[in-house]
């Protein structure tokens, strides 16, 4: 639209879910999934002067009836058992929790209640109207099932929001997942919708969890058509991902013309994620955010809502990545140049691994991929084969 | 896995005597490839594809309304004898028949009584399940010597991890006979914990394996 076409995108108010608390959400020391990364990434921003009182939006508890939108009632139950630790082995196998991905810890339910809550008040900023996007990065556990933890997660905050919206404002909803694993849990919850349209660009399940995330999964009954996985190859690197990323983004977004759209902005794509191969660098986190941005204007009257995901590197990667994320949706310019002084300070000595200091990744951080003509030819291919679908839709005759 | 546990009950089956009209329209109505042609007691005495009575029809390049190609017994047709396995046999017995003999569908008969078809298709969903990939997990392979006991040491590492296995596969190593490659896929998004203890202990891990890529 026009009137969005100016400066008057240049700065957008959007709200930032935040609360310390966030931390709650801990397995164990030795687990990969940490949320410092989000303290991390707060006092990083608090830092650059880009985040201030006023965007901070705390938390809120999801209820129960809430949760209850996608979870059974019985895994909430064995949840909230499991955070008192009066679940049995057993029962708790059933669903997922006491596993090595899900290991249980005290009050794992209200740790888990309190990021759901903070995406769904940052929904209600977006749709109430108080913002024009909105911000959780506690949030975006893609993987978590109807009545079965998975892959670090427990509750699905993703399917929730969406959910949640559905029901309260009427909304059609574009699920946009980045994450380097296929965002399974939201993806299976809207499988037969055709008011949601889910959208997943991640490594290959060939090797990577959850192994699913096929091209040719596309939804069912209704839903067929409304649901586009994009499985890229390892070793993937920056030009073939933004390549794959805005043409999907673009066709999808204008083939199922949203009110919303959700983003789950994991940031496990990256060469220092110790668990994926995508190869990816800074670059991708500032590219995916601008084209989000840009198409929420266009399509949804600016509302956007960014959640968290995946990020393994707590140190070098996700506290800049998800600056620019915020960044990005706030003034549609991604940050430059070096990261603040008092940030590295503070964090140098506990970092296990040397800070990077600029916003920027250093070129040769790795050494040239042998096959990458090869892996970009193969990744358009799987997204040739993945728009085909709405290129058929337009190419009807009538 | 046994043929039993995987084949078709319902067949669609014709009489000796049937028309190749019958049978084309059989194949069309219900999109199957393959009719078997029993005799009034049940017994498989020939089996027609899709191909054997297309064969047979008149080219669609005629304007014969009433072709009298399409009025010949499929008896004169049909493949004679067939092979056929047995409920009991196992699904990989019956994809050997099928690369061997370059067919691609055998009826089942016990006691010399159809009971069942296999088909391709139902072996390919056999192999899907065993390769575990229908299951949220994560793939490792493990280059390892083609040599008593490895592979219980290599899952006794994964068990100490409390992980599960979804599926275990034993490749031949295309370039060296004195190793095999271990494919499992295991129940975990972190895989890196197993992966290091693997390597502490000497097997050669690809994760991922891409020719070209990865030492």
């Amino acid at each position: 639209m026009a009137k969005h076409a100016g400066n008057d995108r240049m700065s957008c108010p959007s709200a930032f879910v935040f609360s310390e608390d966030f931390t709650g959400y801990h397995f164990h020391s030795d687990h990969p999934f940490n949320q410092k990364r989000v303290i991390l990434t707060y006092e990083l921003l608090r830092e650059t002067g880009f985040l201030k009182d006023e965007h901070i939006l705390p938390p809120r508890m999801a209820t129960d009836e809430e949760i209850n939108l996608v979870h059974d009632e019985s895994y909430i139950h064995a949840v909230k058992k499991a955070g008192e630790g009066k679940l049995s082995e057993a029962k708790a196998a059933e669903y997922g929790l006491g596993t090595e991905d899900t290991p249980i810890f005290n009050n794992m339910h209200e740790a888990s209640a309190l990021l759901v809550g903070g995406t769904l008040q940052a929904a209600d900023a977006v749709l109430e109207g108080k913002f024009k996007h909105a911000l959780n990065l506690g949030g975006g556990l893609h993987h978590g099932f109807k009545r079965k933890a998975s892959g670090f997660c427990i509750y699905n905050d993703g399917a929730i929001v969406i959910e949640y919206i559905r029901k309260k404002y009427g909304y059609r909803v574009l699920y946009v997942d980045t994450d380097a694993h296929h965002g399974d849990g939201v993806q299976w919850t809207f499988y037969d919708h055709s008011d949601v349209c889910t959208l997943s660009i991640h490594e290959t399940g060939r090797y990577l969890f959850p192994g699913t995330g096929n091209v040719n999964e596309r939804g069912q009954k209704e839903g067929y058509g409304y649901s586009f996985n994009i499985p890229i190859d390892a070793f993937t690197e920056d030009e073939s991902f933004l390549e794959v990323y805005e043409t999907a983004m673009r066709e999808v977004t204008d083939y199922f013309k949203p009110d919303v759209i959700v983003t789950q902005n994991g940031v496990d794509a990256h060469y220092y994620d110790p668990l994926t191969h995508l190869y990816g660098t800074m670059k991708i986190y500032e590219y995916i955010p601008k084209i989000a941005h840009e198409l929420a204007h266009t399509y949804c009257d600016g509302k956007w809502i960014a959640l968290g995901g995946g990020g393994y590197d707590i140190w070098r990667v996700v506290p800049r990545a998800w600056s620019q994320l915020w960044k990005i949706m706030s003034t549609d310019t991604p940050f430059s140049g070096s990261l603040p002084e008092a940030w590295l300070n503070k964090w140098k000595d506990s970092s296990p691994v040397p800070l990077p200091e600029t916003w920027e990744d250093t070129e040769n951080m790795y050494k040239p991929i042998p096959r990458k003509a090869e892996i970009t030819e193969k990744n358009k291919q799987t997204l040739d084969k993945a728009m085909k679908w709405i290129q058929n839709q337009k190419n009807r005759p009538y | 896995m046994l043929v039993e546990e995987v084949m078709s009950r319902e067949v669609i089956t014709l009489p000796p005597t049937a028309t190749i009209e019958n049978a084309l329209k059989i194949l069309n109505e219900h999109h199957i490839r393959h009719i078997p042609i029993v005799d009034e007691d049940n017994h498989v005495i020939g089996i027609v594809s899709d191909r054997d009575v297309r064969d047979a029809s008149p080219s669609i390049f005629e304007n014969d309304p009433d072709p009298e190609e399409l009025k010949n017994e499929i008896q004169n047709i049909m493949s004679t004898p067939v092979i056929t396995v047995h409920p009991l046999d196992f699904i990989e017995e019956v994809a050997a028949i099928f690369y061997d003999q370059e067919i691609a569908c055998v009826p089942v008969t016990k006691e010399n009584k159809l009971v069942g078809m296999v088909t391709e298709k139902d072996v390919l969903y056999t192999l899907i399940q065993l390769t575990g990939v229908h299951v949220q997990s994560s793939q490792i392979e493990i280059k390892v010597e083609n040599k008593v006991g490895v592979l219980p040491a290599v899952t006794n590492i994964l068990g100490r991890h409390k992980v599960n296995i979804c599926s275990v596969l034993v490749y031949p190593d295309p370039k060296d006979d004195d190793h095999k490659i271990l494919v499992f896929r295991i129940q975990t998004m972190n895989p890196l914990p197993i992966i290091q203890d693997l390597k502490k202990e000497g097997y050669e891990v690809l994760w991922p394996n891409m020719p070209g890529m990865t030492e």
